[in-house]
């Protein structure tokens, strides 16, 4: 058992996801950083769906009343067993009665804390991920909050790396102030003219501070649509069309004026003309930027973001075997 | 780069990539009940496929996406099987939907939604009216009960759940001159009752829980549409009351009636007025309203 002393600033339990229900109107949450989250769990040697938790910009202060291996990986941030400083990216062992503080980040926005064998709240529909404007997921449908006692789970997969296990610093994602995210052009792109579509992929947004878990929302130069008639259903506004569906990591910009980053706990649809999608390797980025970082967007094929994904995976895979797992496998 | 980022189906949908996970198809710009329902027939035909890498079938309105994995399933080999689907469901004619009928008994023009509506003006087309004034005005009725008869007269049809879950945009089964049509707010309210029962474009929803939302407030479900943890009749096979294709019926009722509903709800004792039709979307055509007369007819007192 693991208690919350104090609780950081928006603490949530994740894990990878719960997907496949967008037709009932539930976005598949999870951690935003999937590949901080797997190493997390690798570090301790947990199953990558192990739930971990997910600190965004402050971390909480626990209390463990068992021994336990614990790992932080994402952006880096002070990481205090009692009042010993220590590594993010690193296996670390905390003894019983002895607590562990997650300070505030120094890159990125968002930190994965893993214990060995993941938090075991009750899962719903086969994840612990917290949907907070569904209240479902975690322990309560909220963040933590302080008192709560975090139950642990039996979800390893191998032995814990010794303590010291680190992620070698070249595998890990390069967290700045300035980012390039790759999108696939598509959805309603048709709605936007010409000039508005050049200047999207060549200006430079910021990301604005009303930038959440649904969604960031970036501030740049407005665009505009093709001409029409409104049709039916649509609405009156141009950026406006019948409602659809909204993948994750869909972009769309209301009245051509902030382009909205839909992350994993987006509305599932509305009526807002998505001009493509950010590739699924490059949504780990979004979900470590803060305001006012630099975004720019970068057009690729499906083909080069196939490859990407493969190469994301071959990451992973690397990050596996620098941690000496694969021959216990 | 200057290609398109489209394909195109061979009744001329728009076919486009979402990232690496996500296929979208788009039928066409104008919101259309035929073509509406059979995108509700390709999607559960492509569901029944069960094809190994799909992760979600998801559809819309006037469009439909897919979710996958693409370490099973490259996106661009399951453009063919979506042709093949668009062509074996060409003929919107043809479309038959195995559903079923809902009545949502509402309190229309209560007091918790035109208080809510009236603190937010500063971002309605409308400082002084309510939603429903607003409504019934735009819509040409005289008053807010022709407003309210002309809603509750023939059922809705589900064509697009989103937003949360049991939330769902639906369409009224009337000829389209008949839809009743209202812009959404400038802005969208904070606040917003939960069962509340609104109108935005062709569509009405309820909203399943209290939050955000930007459709006009025409009153209030005695009802949830929503029970995250099945514990509640009616709610045994699944978390929310109407899916894609539901049909439901509003049924007009006072003050009274909704504060008896109420309790029986939360007593648990509330039995859903619910039934298994066939939805034909050829007769719907023919006589659309005496069509609706006779679904609405399933669900009578």
């Amino acid at each position: 058992m693991v208690t919350v002393q104090y609780a950081g600033a928006h603490t949530l339990v994740q894990d990878l996801g719960r997907d496949g229900h967008y037709a009932i109107g539930l976005p598949p949450s999870g951690a935003l950083d999937q590949f901080s989250h797997r190493c997390a769990n690798l570090l301790v040697g947990n199953h990558s769906a192990a739930a971990t938790l997910e600190v965004t910009m402050v971390g909480p202060k626990l209390r463990f009343d068992a021994p336990a291996c614990v790992a932080v990986a994402g952006g880096d941030a002070p990481v205090w067993i009692d009042d010993v400083l220590h590594d993010t990216w690193m296996t670390l062992y905390v003894e019983s009665g002895q607590t562990l503080t997650v300070g505030t980040l120094r890159t990125g926005c968002r930190a994965y804390i893993a214990i060995r064998g993941g938090i075991d709240s009750p899962p719903f529909l086969g994840s612990r991920s917290t949907y907070v404007s569904s209240a479902i997921g975690g322990l309560h449908g909220t963040p933590i909050v302080i008192g709560d006692h975090l139950p642990i789970g039996t979800e390893m997969a191998h032995d814990c790396p010794g303590p010291g296990s680190t992620v070698d610093d070249r595998l890990r994602p390069t967290l700045s102030c300035h980012y390039q995210i790759r999108v696939v052009e598509g959805l309603c792109h048709y709605r936007f003219d010409e000039n508005s579509i050049e200047r999207f992929f060549t200006s430079t947004f910021t990301v604005s501070p009303v930038s959440d878990r649904t969604g960031y929302r970036l501030s740049g130069p407005s665009l505009t649509f093709v001409e029409r008639e409104p049709p039916f259903g649509a609405g009156d506004n141009p950026s406006n069309v019948v409602d659809l569906g909204y993948p994750m990591g869909s972009i769309q910009i209301p009245n051509g004026e902030e382009p909205i980053c839909l992350l994993r706990d987006a509305v599932t649809g509305g009526g807002y003309a998505p001009i493509g999608t950010i590739i699924n390797c490059d949504l780990d980025l979004v979900g470590q930027m803060k305001a006012p970082d630099a975004i720019q967007f970068v057009r690729v094929t499906l083909s080069d973001a196939l490859s990407a994904r493969k190469r994301q995976n071959q990451r992973m895979q690397d990050v596996k075997f620098g941690l000496k797992l694969l021959s216990l496998f | 780069m200057t290609s398109t980022p489209y394909q195109f189906l061979c009744d001329e949908s728009r076919v486009s990539f979402g990232g690496d996970e996500f296929v979208f198809v788009e039928f066409g710009e104008a919101m259309d009940l035929a073509e509406a329902l059979r995108i509700q027939a390709i999607t559960a035909a492509l569901t029944r496929m069960a094809i190994a890498g799909i992760v979600d079938v998801a559809p819309a309105n006037a469009s439909y996406m897919i979710r996958l994995d693409p370490e099973h399933l490259d996106p661009r080999h399951l453009v063919q099987t979506l042709d093949g689907l668009h062509k074996q469901f060409a003929d919107s004619f043809a479309v038959t939907l195995d559903t079923d009928i809902v009545e949502i008994p509402v309190w229309y023009d209560d007091p918790s939604t035109s208080e809510t509506c009236m603190k937010f003006r500063d971002r309605h087309q409308s400082p002084s009216e309510t939603d429903i004034q607003y409504t019934a005005r735009v819509n040409d009725y005289s008053s807010v009960d022709e407003l309210i008869s002309a809603h509750s007269s023939a059922p809705f049809i589900v064509t697009f759940p989103c937003f949360k879950p049991g939330n769902t945009e639906s369409m009224q089964l009337v000829p389209r001159d008949r839809q009743i049509q209202t812009p959404k707010y400038l802005r969208p309210r904070t606040e917003t009752p939960a069962r509340a029962v609104a109108h935005g474009g062709a569509f009405t929803v309820i909203y399943p829980t209290s939050g955000v939302g930007g459709y006009q407030l025409l009153g209030r479900s005695a009802v949830p549409v929503v029970d995250l943890t099945q514990t509640t009749p009616g709610y045994e096979k699944s978390m929310v009351l109407t899916k894609s294709s539901s049909l439901i019926q509003f049924r007009p009722i006072h003050g009274d009636q909704y504060r008896d509903i109420r309790v029986s709800s939360k007593m648990g004792t509330y039995q859903y007025n619910r039934h298994p039709v066939t939805f034909v979307l050829s007769r719907f055509l023919d006589d659309p309203i005496g069509y609706a007369e006779e679904l609405k007819e399933v669900v009578r007192w």
